[in-house]
């Protein structure tokens, strides 16, 4: 039951040979029973989600069926929702009750999905291995020792663990893409403005934005559909008609061209990655897609701008939690400021206040220009690259990561090894375009993945390309072992 | 320059409003430079005719009518503040008394 997709269980609803309660009571059990293996979720919300399969299940009766009507859904914790408890990972947030639903998560109500519960993530959306979260690191189900990667590592390990058939995650740097390749998943970050960011904590406002993790692209498009679209509380939302992402899924892709940045295939790629990008490659040949070499000049300056804008756009979002209106506050405050600045001390973790400080750092008076004025040049520069080459190819593959999942620990200590592991998908949140990652291959029992980055809007395309891959391969219908 | 010194990185923190002891400060000093120096790579190409890129769409504010959307939910949001008195958030003292 718990490798079956959203497709698969929606024609299992439909038919009636499960009802939405039996399949979220399934749910909660493995969730109840497996989840202290690998932490994936902060809130279960058992007694709410059997209210919504209940109601699900009525309207299945009554022949009223919605995108996802009776499908359960994991929720990543940076979405807020009304009444049950919203921690985006923090100690800040660890008694926050949401006053009010986000867009996205109100789309999957309407939708009539169940919310099986909230997923763990890294601090803030701050991280790329889940070890930032005040809940405690969450594991790789494909390998305990390992991190499910991040910032959306509980809904990625969630779903590849069989405890929820889908999740959203947010990707600001890599969030999304990341965390898919490490957990054999696929994932996409949508064009920015696409999805809407009211009630979605911010991070970094220019760069974030909501996505499907998901065990297929049909399940991804799926997803895409009950969550793109215009929305008049977010004012970087873009007013554009949504496709409906499924109808293109089975057009063929011979003829298509697709870009191989020559500057992502460079030493320090593992040999492994490589090789089975490659693989990807060869099998994309045989469904008749041509292939160049293109250069995308500045990619590696991506990081280094990234690194500016990022902690630059989260000092000042995180201002907000002050310990007056809502989350933590110190004990005993002497004066207005000590009572900011030891609840802020007290409920962020260190890589939070690192960033903060590092933003807070480029934004202050005489660095400004050196520092935020630059990164924002480069990030022209780095947006240019891609437009250029999209004039020339349909489609841009990569590797999703460097490598496949590191060991618990391991970058813990040395923030720039941590942040270098987002290398190839930081550039993409800068220029604002769709990427996917998808599995394609393995390397000692670990899952890599490959990227693929559309135009502006071009989801569906990209979509297409990994439906038809996962026509042809087997990759996404394996399991770690046990599960 | 990529080494901050120690008053460097306490102004800074209270710029930023986080409270930092000394341990804080070594620690930063430890990664700082690292974040700082990743930046500075940045400087090897020149960006001097280059625009700024803030949005990747350079998107414009959308303007909408003038009319009340907002509801007052004053108890509501005020349900989940730390400390509240008759309506107003309680913070300590700002002005002295005698």
């Amino acid at each position: 039951m718990h490798n079956k997709t959203i497709s698969q269980l929606q024609t299992e609803l439909k038919n009636k040979k499960i009802s939405s309660v039996e399949l979220t009571q399934y749910y909660l059990k493995r969730i109840e029973t497996l989840d202290k293996n690998y932490n994936s979720f902060i809130t279960v919300c058992a007694e709410h989600a059997l209210k919504q399969a209940k109601s699900a299940d009525t309207d299945i009766a009554a022949g009223k069926i919605n995108l996802l009507t009776g499908i359960p859904i994991a929720q990543k914790d940076i979405f807020c929702t009304a009444g049950i408890k919203t921690t985006c990972g923090s100690k800040i947030l660890d008694n926050f009750i949401a006053p009010y639903e986000s867009t996205v998560t109100q789309k999957f109500l309407a939708a009539g999905s169940v919310m099986l519960g909230k997923t763990n993530m890294d601090e803030f959306a701050m991280g790329s291995s889940n070890e930032t979260s005040f809940y405690g690191p969450v594991k790789n189900p494909w390998n305990l020792a390992c991190t499910p990667g991040g910032s959306s590592g509980g809904s990625a390990a969630a779903v590849a663990a069989g405890l929820a058939p889908a999740a959203t995650g947010t990707d600001t740097g890599g969030s999304i893409r990341q965390p898919a390749a490490l957990c054999n998943l696929t994932g996409l970050k949508p064009t920015y403005g696409r999805v809407s960011r009211y009630g979605m904590i911010a991070f970094a406002s220019s760069l974030d934005q909501a996505g499907p993790l998901a065990k297929t692209a049909e399940d991804a498009a799926i997803l895409m559909n009950v969550i793109s679209g215009y929305d008049a509380k977010d004012s970087t939302c873009v007013n554009r008609d949504v496709p409906d992402y499924t109808a293109d899924l089975n057009k063929k892709i011979a003829g298509l061209t697709i870009g191989l940045p020559k500057e992502y295939f460079i030493a320090g790629l593992d040999p492994a990655v490589e090789k089975a990008v490659q693989t990807t490659i060869t099998e994309l040949k045989k469904l008749g897609c041509n292939f160049k070499e293109i250069s995308l000049p500045h990619t590696e300056l991506a990081a280094s701008a990234y690194y500016v804008i990022a902690p630059a756009e989260c000092s000042s979002n995180l201002a907000r939690f002050d310990g007056v209106r809502y989350g933590y506050r110190c004990e005993n405050p002497v004066n207005l400021i000590d009572l900011y600045e030891r609840s802020r001390a007290e409920g962020f973790g260190s890589e939070v206040k690192r960033r903060i400080l590092v933003g807070t750092y480029v934004l202050s008076a005489g660095y400004f220009d050196a520092y935020y004025r630059k990164a924002q040049r480069v990030r022209r520069l780095i947006r240019d690259d891609f437009v250029n080459a999209l004039k020339e190819v349909d489609v841009i593959l990569t590797p999703s990561t460097p490598t496949p999942a590191f060991k618990i620990g391991e970058k813990l200590q040395d923030p720039v090894a941590m942040y270098l592991s987002d290398v190839f998908t930081i550039a993409v949140n800068l220029a604002g375009l769709p990427g996917l990652s998808m599995p394609c291959g393995f390397d000692k029992g670990l899952p890599i993945g490959v990227q693929l980055i559309g135009n502006y809007f071009d989801e569906a395309r990209i979509l297409n390309v990994a439906h038809q891959y996962q026509q042809v391969t087997n990759w996404h219908n394996k399991s770690p072992e046990n599960i | 320059m990529t080494q901050l010194t120690n008053d460097e990185i306490k102004k800074v923190a209270h710029l930023a409003r986080i409270k930092v002891d000394e341990q804080d400060v070594e620690n930063l000093q430890h990664s700082l430079p690292n974040i700082l120096a990743l930046v500075e790579k940045m400087s090897s190409v020149n960006t001097e005719n280059v625009k700024p890129l803030a949005h990747a769409f350079e998107a414009t504010l959308p303007l909408r009518d003038d009319v009340v959307t907002a509801t007052d939910q004053r108890e509501l949001f005020q349900s989940i503040a730390p400390q509240v008195k008759a309506g107003l958030y309680i913070v300590p003292a700002v002005i002295e008394t005698e």
